[in-house]
């Protein structure tokens, strides 16, 4: 029954009409479940099949509206129902539903043609936000104990919430533009948002040099954060447990600025993550 | 009757689910409500803002936990560590009571996000009760099984829902979360009488009742959850409170949700309905 309820939907949204052997669904389901007045089995059982496929499908669009945007309606909800055939809910929540998607999409970039990369990065950008909202947070260190710490052995840990990204195009921008229209159209139209959704008709989402990101939140509201190449590898030196003085060592092993400068940005990042409350211990 | 072994000897009234639409007018004007019902799912999470949220309404109200991935129905075992993050949200709200659904939806840890209804056999009905048994051991809070609608009926099926129901609560000594919206949709799905439904089961072992709205299609009837609450439902919901007592009753509305102001007033019709069971009932004595 499991099978039947979580089997892709046929044209139509319809039940498929075939059964796992090649006989009739019809005949088989009629061995297991009774008809109604109105309904044959296959048809019972067809509504639960609707229902598992919507809810999910559902859910990963509210999960990857910028990538359902990029993509456009069809390519998007093709690419979930072969996402979601692969990798079914194995969580509780539907709140994970979308973990696996970058993966995915970068093992399948034939199903986005020629959106592949662009595609990663969204879904990247996107799951990131999810991990943000709902991610754990450990106490943050206060500035105090870093000032009294020594930096050739102490490590520091990044929040769990934080997600570092290294993307080869700019979906901030993207998808700090895909909400300014879609405020502009909820401006134009007395329309509810349920009846809005997105369309694709912005300009592409063309490459960029390496961009790096920190996905987080402040006070409990998502905020994405461009980082210098240089901080965003102390950070993840950091988070892979090296201490400060060897992230900082690399952080700026083949950076061009200025020597002089560097101590002086450093202090001026610690105090920004320190008030925004991304260290903790490691 | 009402306050009872099963909801924690509670007696909380009329209330509603607590839903993410509501939540600015909730934490900014604080109107008055019973209590609300949680879905139980929606806080097992690490942090962020649902938890803060949970905070600032624990401290002003009345929380019910209500849960959709149990499932005491399937065949999986349970999964301790879903449960530790369950109980340590338990310990959060204090809630007198908490409840989930007489289902199944998992096979081998894969998850349909749906509350599927269950052939009714004895060896089912066995099997279910000594997982909420197990469940409510280990949560150390009472438990209350809710009546699902549905769609199919299985000819593995030894008995009717409503004697299925009866045999796993008593066998598993817990409680009923009665859903008479449930009830009837899934009377007009498969073509019994709800109050028959309504008269069979065990009226002491009920702690809480839920209410809702319903979509009629061409050929069947879904519980949708985007309605007003029918008549006929108000009609089994009187009926079940003039058998069980006046109960915790919650409204539950999930989609195209209106004002909470509209909500409410739409829970609190409630009162009305109690107001007639409790004269029928004086009239029958």
């Amino acid at each position: 029954m499991h099978a039947a309820i979580t089997r892709p939907l046929a044209r139509g949204d319809r039940a498929q009409r075939r059964w796992f052997d090649g006989t009739s669904s019809d005949r088989a389901l009629a061995r297991l479940v009774k008809p109604s007045r109105t309904l044959r089995p296959v048809e019972r059982v067809e509504i639960y099949n609707r229902m598992y496929w919507f809810r999910l499908l559902d859910s990963l669009a509210q999960d990857f509206p910028a990538l359902r945007a990029h993509l456009g309606e069809q390519r998007f909800w093709d690419l979930a129902e072969r996402y979601l055939a692969a990798h079914p809910s194995r969580s509780f929540t539907l709140r994970n539903l979308g973990r696996r998607l970058p993966r995915f999409l970068r093992a399948h970039p034939e199903l986005v043609h020629p959106d592949g990369p662009a595609a990663v990065d969204l879904a990247r950008f996107e799951w990131a936000q999810v991990v943000a909202f709902d991610g754990l947070e450990r106490p943050p260190l206060e500035p105090t104990a870093l000032a009294a710490a020594d930096p050739a052995t102490v490590r520091i840990g990044l929040q769990p919430y934080v997600t570092l990204l290294a993307v080869r195009h700019p979906v901030d921008d993207f998808v700090i533009r895909l909400k300014q229209e879609e405020r502009l159209r909820s401006a134009a139209s007395n329309a509810t948002q349920e009846t809005l959704e997105p369309q694709r008709n912005h300009e592409p989402l063309a490459p960029c040099p390496v961009l790096d990101l920190a996905v987080h939140r402040v006070a409990n509201q998502l905020y994405y954060k461009r980082l210098a190449p240089e901080a965003a590898l102390l950070l993840r030196r950091l988070r892979a447990g090296h201490s400060l003085a060897d992230a900082c060592s690399v952080a700026f092993r083949a950076s061009r600025i200025d020597p002089e400068l560097q101590s002086q940005l450093v202090r001026d990042w610690f105090s920004t993550w320190t008030r925004l409350g991304w260290l903790c211990a490691a | 009757m009402p306050a009872n072994r099963h909801n924690g000897y509670t007696d909380y009234g009329i209330g509603l689910g607590l839903r993410v639409p509501h939540y600015r007018h909730i934490l900014a004007e604080r109107p008055t409500c019973a209590w609300f019902e949680i879905i139980s799912e929606n806080f097992m999470v690490d942090g962020g803002r649902p938890l803060e949220v949970l905070d600032a309404i624990l401290e002003q109200y009345q929380v019910v936990q209500h849960g959709v991935s149990l499932y005491l129905g399937s065949a999986d075992k349970i999964d301790r560590a879903h449960l530790r993050r369950l109980k340590t949200l338990v310990k959060r709200t204090k809630t007198p009571w908490l409840s989930d659904h007489l289902c199944w939806g998992s096979v081998d840890g894969t998850y349909t996000h749906d509350l599927l209804p269950m052939p009714y056999t004895r060896e089912a009905a066995i099997r279910t009760a000594e997982k909420i048994r197990s469940v409510r051991d280990f949560l150390e809070v009472p438990i209350c099984v809710e009546n699902v609608s549905s769609y199919m009926e299985f000819h593995a099926s030894e008995m009717t829902e409503w004697e299925f129901l009866t045999e796993v609560v008593e066998r598993a000594d817990c409680g009923i979360l009665l859903d008479v919206n449930n009830i009837y949709v899934s009377s007009r799905n498969h073509g019994f009488d709800p109050r028959r439904y309504i008269d069979s089961i065990p009226h002491h072992r009920v702690g809480q009742m839920h209410i809702a709205g319903h979509t009629k299609f061409e050929k069947y009837i879904v519980d949708t959850h985007d309605h007003p609450v029918l008549d006929p439902v108000w009609e089994l919901y009187t009926r079940a409170t003039r058998l069980c007592g006046v109960t915790a009753t919650l409204l539950e509305w999930d989609d195209k949700i209106p004002s909470f102001d509209e909500v409410h007033a739409e829970a609190l019709k409630a009162n009305r309905y109690i107001e007639a069971a409790r004269a029928a009932q004086k009239d029958s004595n």
